[in-house]
């Protein structure tokens, strides 16, 4: 990966004021999107006091954006309504997020197609029989977990949305150039050919070929399905409006779909080596009570450390841009602004490589992993 | 006033042994890279894999640390 050519190029600093450019307009757009929630949030809590209230309240808006949602906020009040779809007692269940308004405090039990439900906090759970002594329909213990049951969610909410769009951005992009490639055999690269020609080539000479050796045709579909996806929606997360700020690969729920396939992948091509490494270790045979049992739980460590690493990744580094820029509302003074703001900059070109980072890093593990699997004979 | 959690102190923590030991592969393969830029890209992608396993240990600790606190369900 030597990148020096790029900071020697001309066309290097005009690309790094546009790439400045644009992450100031985001940065504007991100600032207004949290005043609004912030006023929303104002609103809601006016019985409550100022202070410690006051960072409670920037946490609970923290924990808002990177978490899914039935809808898509844009702006200000504007929000597209997102499908509800639940798998209630009375069968399935659906209607649009914005329906029955906006209430998600648990104070108003909504009914929905004969099902009585009610919105605590962007989740559907059935209401307690009476209302609470907090004026909601939600029942919590002495801990302060919630206790009321709720019915199966395959919603399409914000996240799915976004995994939609990142699939249809992939197939008609990978479509196109595949058809590019056999249209113009032989011959020199064109456009969008030529910005990923070097990538493509990137994961087959740089993380395939060194992991898999002379196999590592037959898992190159899968490591750049895994490489493209995850950098695409690493770098969608980062964008604030529209098309991005969803999240997703900052969500276990994904992250572990695509371990589980790496999980998969290497269950099935594992060969002869690789379970004798696992039942029968190279170690006397009277430590194999303790080894056999280890090497089980490794198999399964590997996929859930990479669905935790591209998880904790991408949500530490949306935390932390949202922390710094609620700096400013919790010092309550615009003079911060002059050292957040920089700093939110500085950090959102540092997530810009960390999303590339952990693409690469989540393939070449799986490629690793698989390689592991698929080696011909152990090393001793 | 200072509001928290003791699980905020164990992230921090493992952050320090995390910084230490990505410190050490950073400096590590600095020299390698000196000593032999020739092989700089080989030790870079190397050097990325081990980073990347000893930050994994932080996050464990920065996940723990927010189920501790309660905020992730």
């Amino acid at each position: 990966m030597d990148l020096s050519h790029i900071f020697n190029s001309k066309k290097f600093f005009s690309k790094s004021f546009c790439a400045v450019l644009f992450s100031l307009l985001s940065f504007t757009a991100f600032s207004q999107e949290h005043t609004s929630a912030d006023t929303a949030h104002a609103e809601t809590s006016v019985a409550h006091a100022e202070g410690e209230e006051k960072e409670e309240d920037i946490s609970q808006m923290i924990l808002h954006h990177i978490a899914d949602s039935h809808e898509w906020h844009f702006f200000g009040d504007v929000s597209v309504p997102l499908p509800v779809i639940l798998y209630t007692e009375n069968g399935l269940v659906t209607f649009l997020s914005n329906k029955f308004g906006h209430n998600d405090h648990g104070t108003e039990v909504i009914n929905a197609d004969g099902v009585n439900l009610v919105n605590y906090h962007g989740k559907y759970y059935y209401p307690s029989a009476v209302k609470g002594a907090d004026g909601t329909y939600i029942t919590h213990d002495s801990k302060g977990d919630i206790l009321n049951t709720k019915p199966l969610d395959i919603s399409i909410t914000k996240n799915v949305v976004s995994l939609l769009i990142s699939v249809i951005v992939l197939l008609v992009v990978f479509i196109g150039i595949a058809n590019a490639y056999k249209k113009r055999e032989g011959k020199a690269p064109k456009g969008l050919q030529s910005i990923l020609e070097p990538i493509i080539l990137f994961v087959r000479d740089d993380i395939a070929k060194p992991q898999l050796g002379y196999r590592y045709k037959g898992f190159m579909p899968y490591l750049l399905t895994v490489f493209f996806f995850v950098w695409l929606n690493n770098l969608m997360g980062l964008i604030p409006f529209f098309p991005g700020g969803a999240n997703l690969t900052g969500n276990i729920a994904v992250t572990m779909m695509l371990a589980l396939c790496t999980f998969v992948l290497t269950t099935i091509n594992g060969n002869k080596n690789y379970w004798g490494h696992v039942f029968t270790p190279h170690v006397p045979w009277w430590l194999y009570p303790l080894m056999i049992p280890v090497e089980i739980i490794g198999l399964f460590t590997k996929p859930i450390a990479l669905m935790i690493r591209l998880f904790a990744n991408i949500t530490a580094g949306h935390i932390l841009i949202l922390s710094l820029i609620s700096l400013i509302f919790i010092i309550k003074s615009v003079l911060v602004a002059g050292v957040a703001i920089p700093f939110v900059l500085f950090i959102s070109v540092i997530e810009l490589v960390v999303g590339f980072i952990q693409a690469f890093i989540f393939t070449i593990l799986s490629a690793l992993f698989i390689g592991m699997a698929v080696e011909e004979h152990a090393e001793h | 006033m200072i509001v928290g959690s003791i699980a905020g102190i164990g992230a921090g923590l493992a952050a320090i042994g995390a910084g230490i030991g990505i410190g050490s592969i950073g400096g590590k393969a600095m020299e390698g890279m000196a000593r032999q830029p020739e092989a700089a890209s080989k030790i870079q992608t190397a050097m990325l894999i081990a980073a990347a396993f000893v930050e994994a240990v932080a996050l464990f600790a920065v996940v723990v640390a927010f189920l501790g606190t309660g905020q992730v369900n």
